[in-house]
């Protein structure tokens, strides 16, 4: 449908309250409706310093992370690009992140990444969860899991807490699908928000709907049927949202949008500084295309590097010139890295043994390196970091109990992150 | 007042036209009480006597207790929605409520299996296969979905042999996409057609996972992880049997490519001695080392990659390489398993390994006597899937409620696990069975409805960005999902108040409101309001001040969003 998605602020204000005034009859349909009129009182600017949030930077394929983080100028894996100086002295990062390089002094770089799981799906699960696939349980990812944490410190927040700009993330496991990612295009265009009848009909056929989903319910069927009730008051939520504005990348100003770039992921980073700041604790953006079998060092010279180095860059200067870097914690990573070895075909193959990840703003310490590789990059060189160490880590940024612990319905305790280490060097 | 709906699928019309919402229901809705399904175990066949033995004897190992038997409209409901592909029309679910024959569970299923619903049948069933052949990603430009769906709904309505289907998709050749001046059309080539890149890496990991349950992917690069079973070698070794066959690209005179022809050519081998036509590999320490094609329970084939063909002085030289890959598959012991775990899981929620097609030491499976045993019959009925299809609907943990007993239970596979079978799993629709589901209820044009189904399923598909391809679906439960259902255009259409639509049919039918409501209630859910829900539906009435078209209306929306509308229970 052509309809637009968004409305302007006054006549979604107008008909929010006109809504709520007949919404009186339906409570039943569960919890999210109470916070609903909480969120009339909610005081943006000052929940903008109250809550804490994580972007991910997700690179779908597994990115070449010694030709961009942990360069080996001179070797024979090193490939040809050259190193460049930062904003930070003694950091030195691939010629194709020029204006990252200048923001190098809110970021920090762990080079001694370490895992076994060199197989997309699996390397994708790992990476989200901290935990390989088992096939006895579904772990929840990073988005899901921080949300869950996090939400709660919002209660004004009308969008769900976990967005996921582009898709490609790992679902909510055992958390359930009410902490499922929302995914959107780069356009930010939410789909279906319009109802086809007036609020008044449409307040008696929820609570018609109200009625039907409650006796099912009542039947103990398990835990789809009550899941499914609560999304329904989710969505109802969203549908009069003035939050849905945070998706329109489209109002900021021309000159904004240019510095992102205008690529998907460029307006995936600036939607995502915009769902920040209306309080989404957890924004996923991802960046496809890594998976560089063949033609390596052309792909990413051309293509994948200024993408990423101009929307990167303006998203971490934005966050800071706004005041929300030190609440905000940004995650930059693959599924693993690539063979130093430089096949046949002028490509890498996949290498989960040693590559690098990067952070920075929330409580991270800021403009370091963590850790080293080989001369040769084939080895880390110092104490290797997991997918556990790494999540624990980023939760410790945004003040989560590490001593958090999961119990699943069969009473089984899972600690958050699978136990991993806090890394030391990213916190002073 | 008798009322047609006469309903199309692409150009064929369904045995369902003249579907009848008529007078006879009015008798129907007073005489109906929620009846527990007595099974009629006098004419059980064996092999569902087996089945309900070894599940009986695993509850008795694990002390459990099943639940109740789920009433009889659940269960039709149930059988519609699994064995065609949709909930059951107001009319169906009256006849079937109305039968008062003891077996009148077989007599349905085999009207479902059998010449009626054969159209409908296969279109299920093509739908679920090409999701399992080539996923739900529609911008591969090497696969043609519409050429996939065409051989399976023909495959399926003449309810070809298991074994023989998956000789027909491993020895494809021809078009994947029909052209009105050639007869080269083979739909089949589509499950090869768009796996062959980097030397058919795709071809050989799903080949084995689909077909034998065999996951390789990992040992493109190095030995299994866990599965001491899997090689890296024979990862090569079983990629080799692709080597003789090419996805050539045709070109229509544009640049765009207009279909795929597979063929299959000789192979000299990378070394280029045809006789002894050998792939190289790369060991994860550089070293390379060579393959030939060997299955992975050890059967060496002949190395040569040159197609059979006669000498001059009559001597027969080459091999076809998929053509003895094929033989091999259907003669392995893991065959008939990976179809037999698959089908269960289709049917019951779970299979007896998760993932069910991931068999090894490593992953042992929950009863695998049952597996064992069902596969071995299977195989013994000449691998007829709609044999193995009526043997577990009939049985007893498929007519099982999926009410718990208490808010909690020990049989909770969602939590991780082993699933017992004591209860009936409740599970989201797939998204074809939802589309066709709400399909019944609307008057749409529905000529092209498979494009139509692409089209709409395509929201819900997200790629991930690999080199593989690989995609995820959305479509679980999420808030797009349930906003789709609220405003999207298909719940527009399917609650449409249009000249002869259902709605309007209900509308008009010379009834009471209450058996208005009652007709909705049976249509979208298999049964009737209780008396809150008239209550509420009273309510809806008053807030539209008589206008009954809108009120009936806003019932029917409510019921298609509801939770036990979306949910296969």
């Amino acid at each position: 449908m052509d309809k637009k998605s968004y409305r302007s602020e006054t006549c979604v204000q107008r008909s929010r309250r006109h809504f709520l005034s007949h919404l009186g009859g339906l409570a039943a349909l569960s919890t999210p409706f109470t916070s609903f009129t909480n969120s009339l009182l909610a005081n943006a600017e000052e929940l903008k310093k109250q809550h804490k949030s994580a972007i991910l930077l997700w690179m779908g394929g597994g990115p070449s992370t010694m030709d961009i983080w942990d360069l080996k100028p001179g070797q024979a894996t090193g490939g040809p690009f050259q190193q460049i100086s930062t904003s930070v002295d003694g950091i030195a990062i691939s010629e194709h992140m020029p204006m990252t390089a200048k923001q190098m002094h809110h970021l920090a770089i762990v080079r001694s990444m370490s895992t076994r799981e060199a197989d997309h799906q699996r390397g994708r699960y790992y990476m989200h969860t901290g935990f390989v696939p088992n096939p006895n349980v579904e772990h929840p990812g990073y988005g899901s899991l921080i949300a869950h944490e996090l939400a709660t410190a919002v209660p004004s927040l009308e969008i769900p807490p976990f967005v996921s700009v582009g898709g490609g993330s790992v679902g909510p496991g055992f958390l359930g699908t009410t902490w499922a990612p929302f995914v959107v295009s780069s356009q930010g265009d939410v789909k279906n928000l319009e109802s086809s009848v007036s609020q008044e009909r449409l307040v008696s056929r929820l609570q018609m709907l109200a009625a039907i989903e409650n006796r099912f319910i009542q039947e103990r069927r398990g835990q789809l049927p009550e899941d499914h009730r609560e999304v329904v008051g989710k969505s109802v939520q969203l549908m009069s949202s003035s939050q849905l504005a945070a998706f329109q990348v489209s109002e900021e100003p021309a000159s904004v949008q240019e510095r992102y770039g205008e690529t998907d992921f460029g307006r995936g980073c600036l939607m995502a500084r915009r769902l920040v700041e209306v309080g989404v604790p957890f924004v996923e953006v991802n960046l496809g295309g890594w998976d560089n079998h063949s033609n390596i060092f052309g792909t990413l010279a051309d293509q994948r590097l200024p993408n990423l180095d101009r929307a990167m860059s303006a998203l971490i200067a934005d966050l800071a010139d706004r005041g929300i870097l030190d609440t905000t914690a940004v995650i930059w990573m693959g599924e693993f890295g690539r063979t130093p070895t430089i096949n046949g075909n002028g490509g890498r193959d996949h290498w989960a043994r040693s590559w690098s990840a990067v952070v920075g703003g929330a409580g991270f310490n800021r403009g370091v390196v963590v850790g080293e590789t080989s001369a040769d990059g084939r080895e880390v060189a110092s104490e290797p970091y997991s997918s556990q160490d790494l999540m624990t880590s980023v939760l410790k940024a945004l003040d989560i109990s590490l001593e958090t612990t999961f119990r699943a319905k069969n009473g089984r305790p899972m600690k958050i992150a699978n136990g991993g280490q806090v890394i030391p060097g990213l916190f002073s | 007042m008798i009322r047609k709906y006469p309903r199309k699928y692409g150009g064929h019309t369904s045995r369902v036209e003249g579907r009848l919402y008529s007078a006879s229901m009015v008798l129907f809705v007073f005489l109906y009480h929620a009846m527990p399904l007595y099974a009629d175990n006098s004419s059980a066949l064996p092999q569902v006597a087996f089945i309900d033995s070894q599940i009986e004897a695993a509850w008795a190992d694990a002390n459990i207790e099943p639940v109740e038997q789920a009433t009889d409209l659940e269960w039709c409901r149930r059988v519609y929605l699994d064995l065609i592909g949709r909930i059951p029309a107001v009319d169906e679910v009256l006849q079937y409520k109305n039968d008062s024959s003891r077996n009148k569970q077989s007599v349905l299923i085999d009207r479902l299996l059998g010449a009626e619903y054969s159209y409908e049948y296969a279109k299920h069933w093509s739908n679920v296969w090409t999701t399992i052949l080539v996923g739900r990603d529609t911008d591969n430009r090497m696969i043609d979905r519409d050429g996939m769906r065409k051989y399976l709904q023909s495959a399926w309505e003449s309810n070809i042999p298991y074994d023989q289907f998956v000789e027909e998709l491993l020895t494809a050749t021809g078009d994947n996409a029909t052209r009105e001046e050639s007869t080269l059309f083979n739909g089949a080539t589509n499950f090869l057609s768009g796996k062959l890149a980097d030397g058919g890496l795709q071809a050989t990991a799903k080949t084995a996972q689909i077909f034998l349950g065999l996951q390789v992917q990992c040992t493109q690069c190095h030995n299994h992880p866990f599965n001491s079973g899997v090689k890296q070698n024979q990862f090569w070794e079983l990629n080799a049997f692709f080597r003789q066959t090419r996805a050539l690209r045709r070109f229509d005179g544009g640049r765009r490519v207009a279909w795929i022809e597979l063929v299959d050519e000789d192979f000299a081998g990378q070394g280029g001695d045809p006789n002894e036509a050998e792939i190289f590999y790369e060991l994860r320490n550089g070293l390379v080392k060579v393959a030939y094609p060997v299955f992975v329970d050890g059967t060496e084939i002949s190395r040569s990659g040159l197609l059979p063909g006669v000498l001059d002085d009559g001597t027969p030289y080459g091999v076809n390489r998929r053509r003895e890959l094929a033989t091999l598959i259907r003669s392995n012991p893991l065959f008939p398993k990976a179809v037999v775990n698959r089908v269960w899981a289709y049917f019951l929620g779970y299979g007896f390994t998760a993932p069910i097609d991931d068999f090894g030491a490593h992953n042992p499976p929950t009863h695998p006597a049952l597996l064992d045993g069902l596969s071995q019959r299977f195989a013994e009925y000449s691998y007829d899937l709609k044999s193995l299809m009526r043997w577990i609907v009939l049985s007893r943990p498929y007519s099982l409620s999926s009410r718990m007993k208490a808010r909690s239970t020990t049989d909770a596979p969602d939590s991780g696990e082993q699933p017992h079978f004591s209860r009936f799993y409740v599970r989201q629709m797939q998204p074809e069975q939802l589309y066709d589901s709400l399909l019944v209820a609307t008057e749409a044009d529905h000529s092209e409805a498979a494009g139509r189904q692409d089209r709409w399923l395509s929201q819900f598909v997200t790629a991930f960005g690999t080199d593989e391809g690989d995609s995820s679906t959305t479509f679980n439960g999420t808030i797009p999902q349930i906003l789709m259902l609220f405003n999207g255009d298909l719940i527009q259409a399917a609650t449409s108040l249009d000249q002869d639509g259902f709605l309007d049919q209900v509308v008009a039918a010379n009834q009471t409101n209450r058996d208005k409501i009652n007709a909705l209630y049976v249509a979208a859910l298999a049964r009737w309001p209780s008396s809150s829900e008239l209550r509420y539906a009273n309510h809806v009435l008053l807030a539209r001040k008589g206008q009954v078209k809108e009120a009936l209306q806003d019932v029917w929306w409510a019921l298609l969003n509801s939770n036990e509308f979306i949910l296969n229970h």
